[in-house]
């Protein structure tokens, strides 16, 4: 742990800092949205939004090297994706509603498919090993100040229509009859969760961001008496995984996504068997 | 004409509607007027359409031909007058909410922002007061019982100020305690609201409505008083029938069964 305090103090370290930095600030969107995906259950489309965000980044990758556009590179292509994604995916929810599964099934792999398509296409080497699995030593400055962007952006949304999203997720139908737009907050909640999984994929991948979107508000879960608890719990849990995961991954040499998504369902684990082991002896 | 037109005009008015899923006909020709300050108990069997005729009345769905219309208004238009409680066994019994937060939804509606103002917070604890669980306002959602469950349901719907009180299979996973203090609660509710119950038992039809609307792809009303053995047996096809007396007389139009 000394040389991992000693690596952020090094002047000749700076991505470690943004590194850590970006880890902390990212968790509070990670934690706010994590916890509307896990009580409203839509894990499986946060993955689907994930997985097709490899088509944006495809896409960006090709424009940018092969076709030489040079405003719109794998970060905008990420962006726009995973919005048109969230996009389709709340119209799959409203009008297609028994077939909903398959559509999302379908999306996840197409979006993987054509990222590595474009990638196939792009000159150069690109190793999609980084976007699949994350590497959050190669954020930049400017991820971080989009990090910073993004928290402002979720806490200023969820704060105005925070009465929606929790009436939206306990119970749709009934905030449908007092009169709120349900489809709009719903869009709205999966635009965000769209743009959280973007931020999520530089730390640890797209294969992995379900697991650091819903363990930290999973573990959250077991404590809160309502969501808001569950939110700064899970702003905390997820801050404390990315951290620790981090320092680990440098004392080990250890590649740092999986270092903290295998602490996350460690803690996971060990929190669902206590209150397991709690109910069977009190 | 104009004064007081809210107390003469019917709360409920559904004209030669009919409405099918796809190909299947679920409902056909159904005519209702329910007068305000009605308690009507809607029964059938299952899938005879009684959750459809609900959602057409809020608007959750659209008849294909025929009109509804919830105080001379379209139901989409008229959603905030309607009180409306569903059935509690969907819940997700994991999900970390108060009683209170659940029944501040019920104010929901109107504001752009969704956020409750503090008259919004008074009305929450006189509707609280009302179902008498104002004790139960910090405690999980998850850890009450069924019965208060549904009390605190119905004191969501109280919160929404509405005029209508719509309840889907309220008594569906109560014990029979429960059920009778919940039939006092609707008996002073009635007093100045209109009260639509549905429910899949007959026994629940209670002496406490005026009248009750058997639906089964048609929708039939009969006083309370004209519900016998034979009649039930005709909307249900037969088979083991639990029978109940209603010895409430009802002014309203009754129907011949031809």
């Amino acid at each position: 742990m000394t040389e991992f305090l000693a690596a952020l103090s090094d002047p000749n370290l700076p991505f470690f800092r943004y590194a850590l930095l970006t880890g902390i600030f990212a968790s509070l969107p990670f934690g706010i949205i994590g916890t509307f995906v896990v009580v409203r259950r839509i894990s499986y489309i946060a993955g689907a939004i994930a997985h097709c965000v490899l088509g944006g980044i495809g896409l960006g990758l090709y424009l940018e090297r092969a076709v030489g556009v040079t405003w719109f590179g794998p970060m905008q292509g990420a962006v726009l994706v995973a919005l048109l994604a969230a996009v389709v995916l709340a119209l799959v929810s409203r009008y297609a509603s028994q077939r909903e599964d398959s559509v999302i099934g379908a999306l996840w792999a197409v979006g993987m498919a054509t990222g590595l398509l474009f990638i196939a296409k792009t000159p150069g080497y690109v190793d999609p090993m980084s976007y699949l699995f994350g590497n959050i030593l190669l954020v930049s400055k400017d991820d971080f100040i989009l990090v910073l962007a993004l928290d402002v952006v979720v806490l200023a949304l969820v704060g105005i229509f925070y009465n929606k999203f929790l009436a939206v997720c306990f119970d749709e139908e009934f905030a449908r009859l007092r009169g709120v737009h349900t489809g709009w907050i719903y869009l709205l909640l999966l635009c965000l969760a769209a743009l959280t999984i973007v931020l999520l994929v530089r730390v640890v991948g797209i294969v992995m961001v379900i697991a650091l979107l819903t363990l930290p508000a999973s573990v959250a879960g077991n404590f809160s008496k309502n969501i808001l608890q569950m939110m700064v719990f899970s702003v905390l849990f997820c801050a404390s995984f990315v951290v620790l995961g981090l320092g680990a991954s440098y004392s080990l040499d250890l590649p740092s996504g999986p270092v903290i998504i295998v602490i996350a369902a460690a803690v996971y684990l060990l929190v669902i068997l206590s209150t397991h082991i709690k109910k069977i002896f009190l | 004409m104009i004064s007081g037109q809210k107390n003469r005009s019917d709360a409920i008015s559904i004209r030669d509607l009919s409405f099918s899923y796809d190909t299947q006909m679920v409902l056909t020709d159904v005519n209702l007027e329910v007068n305000s300050l009605d308690s009507i108990c809607v029964v059938g069997p299952n899938g005879g359409g009684k959750s459809t005729l609900i959602k057409l009345i809020v608007g959750l769905l659209s008849p294909d031909t025929g009109t509804v219309r919830v105080f001379g208004e379209r139901p989409e238009a008229a959603r905030l007058k309607i009180g409306y409680v569903p059935q509690y066994a969907h819940y997700d019994p994991q999900f970390p909410i108060s009683v209170f937060e659940v029944v501040c939804m019920g104010c929901l509606g109107g504001s752009f922002t969704g956020r409750y103002n503090k008259s919004d917070r008074e009305q929450v604890m006189k509707s609280l007061a009302t179902t008498r669980i104002e004790d139960l306002a910090k405690r999980p959602f998850s850890s009450i019982s069924g019965g208060q469950r549904q009390r605190v349901l119905i004191a969501r719907a109280l919160a929404s100020r509405g005029d209508i009180l719509i309840l889907d299979e309220p008594t569906a996973n109560i014990d029979h305690e429960s059920e009778l203090h919940f039939f006092d609660l609707l008996t002073e509710l009635n007093r100045d609201m209109t009260i639509l119950m549905v429910t899949h038992e007959v026994g629940f039809a209670s002496t406490f409505f005026k009248r009750i609307a058997c639906v089964n792809k048609q929708v039939v009303i009969h006083p309370t008083s004209a519900l016998t053995g034979d009649l039930i047996r005709e909307m249900y096809g037969g088979g083991d029938l639990q029978m109940i007396r209603h010895d409430h007389c009802c002014s309203s139009e009754g129907h011949q069964h031809d």
